[in-house]
């Protein structure tokens, strides 16, 4: 185990955080809070922890593959807690574990709250909220990758520990390369939705924090009175862009160097919009007597279904009320995600893909018993490794699915509500249904649910197996 | 620059670590096995493609589009050579090629014509005039040429009774009056390019720079027999054992080839008419003694088997006091090696990477400052660069002492139009000069880059 190394990459996530929140503390000058103060402290306490923690870079950078699974895991609990102690301090939660709920569900873009009155809260902390989603969003040490003299070999680890996907690849062959192109476009895309949602007249601020939830598919509210303040021209950008942060990053990477064909053919993305597609279509007929116009049927179900399967969890209409088919199929969509590779969360479309497949070559098998067969994505036959990390990801999902609701379910809240409070948080969707609902708070948990939910936050944005890892005895033995 | 390795095997892989450490390379590697490229690509920061390269999609996935240089290392002659042609329709890359088959050798330059290949790299031939040169100079463990040929790099050892033990460096022109150069010492586990008050230590293995003459005369004066070798003794026939054969016949040493095949046999003795071949075990040390083992003036094991070569040598070792050469292909342990006393060890990987690399870099630096020749000495940990001074070059036209040059580089020589300079405090770089650099740092790319 390469500790040194882990502690220079633990000490530049907690300056990285420290200059993250300079950007709130702006934004509490701006809006005149006395909330100040308390801003600079957490700076400050960020900073001089990252100073502390190391104070040169070390000499042997090389990195393995557990080295590299344990320092994003730690990297990310660290984040989480300092990013916790705005919130904590400022008093906009009432304790400690519920201001860790809160900031775990903001870095891990689930959008999942404690938080009943928002418009109680400073500004600034509302900044700070959607602006853990943006960060939290493409990962803060593929930032950390595109920034840092980390030339060690193995750098990569980093990068895949974090990126959500069966099979992580590079864009080009530097990680650096690679990493910057990722937050190149990213960027770009959050510029561009923020300015399309000026030009539909927003308010700055709204513009900026919706921009930031959407972006990393996030979904806290900014205010009580939620979406239905907005234009429908707003909404329907907003849709858009779930949409889009919801594709895998590379494809925009090969639209930018002009491989449209190849761009075009990817299944993962096809079926994804074809999803989409689909879902729409059945809300839409399952729901047409709740609203007057086709028009608005279809805005609604369009930016439900979109919100959901992004995982992001922005909602302009509470789908509590929508008939069961609808409700069901919506919890449906939180378990398949968006696409690998992108901001969002869940299964993601490429496993659910694979396992699919995977059940039409066993059957094929047992037709024809002596037939050859491979799965193949995009065209090109899945190597077998990636899909036994496929298989057992789903074992582990359902196993530590299953625990969770034991665990939460000494609550003793409804059935609906504990199986889709861990299915909002597991997939970092966000609202669930029942008590959990979108109008509704995750504030009803106990401590201890809260502290289940929030691993299942963790365990769902690194994908597993860094937090297992991080848990298993096997690493920590010499 | 961007550069496609296709071939993951031995040199492949030599080649992608040493590109990888050069920073400014974008690598991608095309293999159709899965898990060497996976291993690769977890070890190095590159790109990597499963596939076959003669595949238009996989090429195009590699981004042969905008690829520079396309280095073709499988195990197939003819895969490199097509691939290297699909390259050349594809995109508009440099392309090199790993021919080894001695047949397709004799075709080489209509070949090479035909393919429009940048370089042809054989492995195996390299290796053999690496061993040629070093059984023309048996006292030496590593030599290198520069400007061609007129200036050597050559690695010895110095022994525990040589006069050279407890030497000051600047001795040796003072005391000796011999201009060489101490460009490098290992000893043990340390690397120095010394200064003047350096003192030299016996077991330390010293690297020189110096004109051929001026090198014969050194060896001369401490007492270091250096004459080429009349004979020697070959175990395993194959490629690079044909390739040796051939080049010391021209120069009249004896050659004995012992190869255990004897269908081998009898295609060597086809090809090589001065040499003599046996049809024996090498391992079988009762035939080395019979066929003279203890009179050889040198002997080189050149079998497939790494263990086999270093016994062999080993046991040579012990029978004579000629020059020993242990060919090795795939272990990495040079450390251990050589701590065996082995004497020369050959690594033709190496060889064919060292080869490779030095285009690369010479491509890069077409414009300004060229590298004319790269070797890598001192056990891989510094670079010996020989480069050409053009005009308004940083360097020229100042004394050599008033040049603010970075720590653990040397300017080792100058070749002014083939006066050789062993360059003093006041000496000058001229433009059209060709100067030799020692760097322990890697990377030095131009010669801009020595300076501070």
């Amino acid at each position: 185990m390469n500790y040194k190394t882990i502690r220079y990459v633990l000490s530049w996530v907690l300056k990285i955080e420290a200059f993250c929140m300079i950007l709130p503390l702006i934004c509490a000058i701006v809006y005149k809070e006395h909330n100040i103060w308390i801003w600079l402290f957490t700076i400050a306490m960020c900073f001089f922890s990252g100073v502390l923690l190391c104070k040169k870079p070390p000499q042997n950078k090389t990195i393995y593959a557990k080295d590299g699974f344990v320092a994003v895991a730690l990297s990310w609990i660290v984040l989480s807690i300092f990013g916790a102690f705005p919130l904590f301090f400022t008093g906009s939660v009432p304790s400690f574990i519920n201001a860790l709920f809160e900031t775990v569900s903001g870095f891990t873009t689930t959008g999942a709250s404690v938080i009943a009155d928002l418009d109680a809260l400073p500004k600034s902390i509302i900044f700070w909220r959607s602006f853990t989603h943006w960060i939290g969003g493409m990962g803060v040490l593929v930032f950390l990758v595109a920034l840092l003299p980390l030339t060690g070999s193995g750098n990569f680890f980093l990068i895949k520990a974090e990126s959500p996907g069966p099979a992580v690849s590079k864009l080009v062959p530097r990680v650096k390369t690679t990493a910057k192109i990722l937050y190149i476009i990213y960027i770009g895309l959050t510029v561009l939705q923020v300015i399309l949602l000026l030009c539909g007249g927003m308010k700055l601020f709204d513009a900026i924090t919706l921009t930031f939830g959407t972006a990393g598919t996030g979904g806290f509210g900014i205010s009580n009175a939620g979406f239905s303040v907005y234009s429908s021209y707003c909404q329907i950008v907003i849709t858009v862009f779930m949409i889009i942060f919801g594709i895998d990053f590379s494809i925009y990477h090969l639209i930018i160097m002009r491989k449209f064909r190849t761009a075009f053919k990817s299944d993962e993305v096809r079926t994804y919009l074809g999803i989409i597609l689909a879902s729409v279509v059945i809300i839409c007929f399952n729901c047409r007597h709740l609203y007057t116009s086709l028009f608005d049927t279809v805005k609604h179900s369009a930016f439900q279904v979109a919100s959901i399967i992004t995982t992001t969890g922005y909602t302009t209409v509470d789908f509590n009320l929508w008939p069961e088919l609808s409700k069901s199929l919506l919890v449906l969509l939180m378990f398949f995600g968006a696409c690998a590779g992108s901001t969002g969360g869940g299964i993601k479309i490429s496993r659910v893909m694979i396992m699919f497949k995977s059940i039409i070559k066993e059957v094929r098998i047992l037709a024809h018993p002596k037939s050859t067969l491979k799965i193949k994505m995009n065209g090109r036959a899945v190597e077998h490794e990636t899909v036994r990390a496929v298989n057992v990801f789903m074992m582990a999902y359902i196993l530590i699915f299953a625990m969770s609701m034991l665990v939460i379910s000494l609550d003793n809240l409804d059935f609906t509500t504990n199986f889709t409070a861990v299915a909002a948080t597991i997939n970092n969707v966000g609202p669930g249904l029942g008590a959990v609902g979108p109008m509704a708070n995750f504030s009803v948990y106990s401590p201890l649910s809260l502290f289940v939910l929030i691993c299942d936050m963790l365990i769902g944005r690194l994908e597993i197996f860094p937090l297992l890892l991080l848990v298993s005895p096997y690493t920590w033995k010499k | 620059m961007n550069i496609i390795i296709v071939g993951c095997g031995k040199v492949g892989q030599k080649l992608a670590e040493l590109l990888n450490d050069e920073k400014d390379h974008n690598i991608t590697v095309v293999d159709t096995r899965y898990s060497v490229v996976q291993d690769l690509i977890n070890q190095y920061d590159i790109m990597g493609v499963v596939g076959s390269a003669m595949n238009v999609e996989t090429m195009q996935d590699a981004g042969i589009d905008d690829a520079d240089i396309l280095i073709a290392v499988t195990g197939s002659d003819e895969l490199n050579m097509l691939t290297c042609l699909m390259a050349k329709k594809l995109g508009k890359c440099r392309t090199i090629a790993r021919v080894r088959k001695p047949d397709y050798m004799r075709t080489v330059d209509l070949i090479k014509d035909e393919l429009s290949l940048a370089m042809v790299i054989n492995p195996e031939r390299a290796a053999a005039s690496v061993i040629a040169r070093l059984l023309r100079f048996p006292s030496a463990i590593q030599i290198d040429t520069f400007a061609k040929g007129r200036i050597e790099i050559l690695k010895f050892k110095i022994g525990e009774y040589s006069v050279l033990n407890n030497f000051k460096v600047q001795d040796i022109v003072a005391k000796l009056g011999c201009d060489v150069l101490v460009c490098g010492v290992e000893r043990g586990n340390d690397t120095f390019i010394p200064g003047g008050n350096f003192v030299l230590r016996g077991g330390d293995l010293v690297s020189i720079v110096a004109s051929i003459n001026a090198e014969a005369a050194f060896f001369k004066k401490i007492g270091i027999k250096n004459n080429r070798v009349k004979d020697t003794m070959i175990i395993g026939g194959g490629e690079i054992a044909y390739y040796l054969a051939q080049k010391l016949a021209d120069t009249g040493i004896d050659v004995k080839i012992i190869e255990k095949n004897p269908k081998k046999c009898e295609e060597l003795c086809q090809l090589l008419p001065k040499a003599t071949i046996i049809n024996g075990d090498g391992t079988d040390n009762r035939l080395l003694l019979e066929e003279g083992l203890e009179n050889a003036e040198s002997f080189v094991s050149l079998t497939n088997m790494d263990e086999e070569n270093i016994l062999l040598s080993l046991y040579a070792k012990s029978k004579t006091n000629g020059k020993v050469i242990t060919k090795i292909n795939r272990i990495a342990y040079d450390k251990v090696i050589d701590n065996l006393d082995l004497g020369a060890t050959i690594y033709p990987k190496n060889i064919t990477a060292e080869n490779i690399i030095r285009f690369v870099r010479a491509k890069k630096n077409s414009i300004g400052n060229s590298i004319e020749t790269m070797h890598f000495i001192l056990d891989g940990k510094a670079e010996a660069l020989e480069f050409r001074i053009t005009e308004n070059s940083p360097i020229s036209n100042v004394p050599i002492g008033e040049l603010n040059i970075k720590e653990n580089i040397l300017i080792a020589c100058i070749n002014r139009g083939g006066k050789i300079i062993m360059p003093r405090g006041n000496d000058i770089i001229r433009t059209g000069d060709s100067v030799i650099i020692v760097a322990l740092r890697a990377g030095v790319a131009d010669i801009g880059d020595i300076l501070k």
